[in-house]
């Protein structure tokens, strides 16, 4: 279609072939690129003297956190604890939720396309609504507390673990299904005995990726009310009290690091 | 070597019970153990009235406030999260593309390849939050500050993948280039080039896509968007004004996905 707008230069060879080259589409790009970031800087204000001038500003907190108070950590482990429970608690619900809807939603293993498609559809709906509404949700239904955090993290790993599986099961290997079904065992233990060992490392290994940003994740929720160290970030920093801010911030950046060393090393022996 | 039977074959499969049964034993410990932060907190009673709310207001939303075109709708405000997203990702990408140069290990001497990788760890630490109050200092509430948060909020992971795309680049084209004859400036702009935009690009969009996901965030700190008017109308118990946002935004992030992936797919695959 871009072809026929832009039509390709053609050059004479000199044994007299011609050639097409096509156009270059870099200029009707930049255009494109400079109309969006025209409107964009008029939306949103973007002002460059006032970045370079007030740029000072942008380091006063980070030079209030440091030093953190480090007395503040005993106020600290309940909390952080409680994320960590969260996260854990929420993966672990996801991930086995995304289990039967990832089959349900892969076109090779279920037959009826309306059961495929309208699994997808849900999955990607579900992965349309940000973790945070779905904390906020999760408030208002259950009450303020862990429990929010957990039912948020849990729908959240949900969808992004179902749409991952799903591709994976795409994709695998289906002789030994097949051979099996052949030979008469019915559809789940054919499943379970030819195509799960197929998936298993996989799903497992993006079961503790996600339980990675699911630890970073849960240090928002606190926001909204849906527990955990989020909750005592958000009202240290109202009170501007910024050294005990550096001094969660420090907590959980250990934390965060301690799952990722755990889970980098559980998924190199899974693969 | 006789051949064995299928029945001999499978009791010859490799006894691995004993580290089954112990993953799924810390497995069960751990599931034990976070379950313990969750309680129940009974203010979740009526709960289910709260959740019908929500449902009816989805379903009847506010048309109203879904297809006018002042400040306040719908329409502006997704116009507005868009720019703030493509802004945003724009200052990331040029933001993170030095920061990739000086990280790759096949470009930069090892020390500087240590000093880029640090400041990109240390620019993911910051949780997205404290970026957004630390902007706010600098150009006050509004759109201004959440893209430059989100801008700062994209450098971690963008470098990180450009970085692995400069690091794969394929010597050998440039060897060839390097043999016919071609300057540095030929070299980069036919040998380099070519082989990073079509991945750079593709990173960018998957990350404006992100983006447009994470700009909810943004508005707990007032770092302007759709975030704010969401949380204010559920907070404020006017479903229907949520559901009206709710759905334009559900709507918004299905059609930028389904773009995005086309988009993406053309870039590296050509198709």
């Amino acid at each position: 279609m871009i072809s026929r707008i832009f039509k390709p230069k053609i050059i004479t060879l000199p044994n007299g072939k011609e050639v097409k080259q096509p156009r270059s589409m870099l200029p009707l790009v930049v255009v494109v690129f400079l109309v969006f970031t025209y409107f964009s800087i008029q939306l949103t204000g973007f002002n460059l003297t006032v970045l370079i001038t007030r740029i000072n500003h942008f380091f006063f907190i980070l030079g209030e956190m440091i030093p953190p108070r480090f007395a503040y950590m005993n106020r600290v482990w309940d909390p952080l604890l409680d994320t960590l429970k969260m996260s854990l608690l929420g993966s672990a619900i996801g991930a086995a939720l995304a289990f039967p809807a990832a089959i349900l939603a892969a076109s090779n293993i279920v037959k009826s396309k309306i059961i495929v498609h309208l699994t997808r559809l849900i999955l990607s709906a579900v992965r349309t609504l940000p973790t945070l509404i779905v904390a906020l949700i999760a408030t208002f239904v259950l009450g303020l507390g862990t429990l929010a955090g957990t039912v948020a993290i849990a729908v959240f790993t949900f969808a992004y673990i179902g749409k991952q599986l799903y591709e994976i099961i795409e994709t695998v290997d289906m002789g030994a299904y097949e051979a099996m079904e052949a030979i008469g065992i019915k559809k789940i233990p054919a499943f379970w005995l030819a195509i799960a060992p197929q998936i298993m490392p996989v799903y497992i290994s993006t079961a503790l990726f996600c339980l990675e940003g699911n630890v970073r994740h849960a240090a928002i929720l606190g926001w909204v009310g849906a527990g955990g160290i989020g909750l005592i970030l958000n009202q240290r920093i109202q009170f501007r009290d910024y050294s005990a801010v550096g001094m969660i911030l420090l907590a959980l950046l250990i934390t965060v690091t301690l799952i990722e060393a755990l889970s980098h090393f559980i998924r190199r022996r899974l693969t | 070597m006789t051949l064995l039977t299928p029945q001999e074959q499978f009791l010859r499969a490799p006894r691995r019970w004993p580290f089954k049964l112990a993953a799924a034993l810390i497995f069960a410990a751990v599931m034990v153990w976070s379950s313990s932060a969750t309680q129940f907190t009974g203010a979740g009673l009526g709960g289910a009235q709260i959740a019908r709310n929500i449902l009816m207001g989805i379903l009847q939303p506010n048309t109203d406030l879904l297809f006018n075109f002042t400040r306040q709708s719908v329409l502006y405000l997704l116009l507005e999260t868009m720019a703030i997203a493509y802004l945003g990702t724009t200052v990331g990408a040029i933001i993170a593309i030095p920061l990739a140069f000086i990280s790759a290990t096949n470009i930069a001497p090892k020390p500087i390849v240590l000093l880029g990788r640090l400041i990109t760890i240390a620019i993911r630490t910051v949780p997205v939050m404290i970026y957004g109050l630390m902007f706010i200092r600098v150009t006050g509430p509004g759109p201004f500050a959440g893209l430059l948060t989100m801008s700062l909020a994209s450098v971690g992971m963008v470098s990180k993948m450009f970085t692995e795309y400069i690091e794969d680049l394929d010597k050998g084209i440039m060897e060839a280039l390097d043999a016919i004859g071609c300057t540095p400036f030929q070299k980069i702009r036919y040998g380099i080039l070519p082989q990073l935009i079509p991945d750079f690009l593709s990173t960018v969009v998957y990350r404006y896509d992100m983006n447009l996901r994470d700009a909810t965030v943004l508005g707990l700190v007032g770092a302007g968007g759709i975030g704010p008017p969401l949380v204010f109308a559920m907070s404020s118990f006017r479903w229907s004004d949520a559901g009206a946002i709710l759905i334009g935004l559900i709507v918004l992030i299905l059609i930028v996905e389904l773009i995005s992936g086309r988009v993406r797919r053309k870039l590296t695959r050509g198709v």
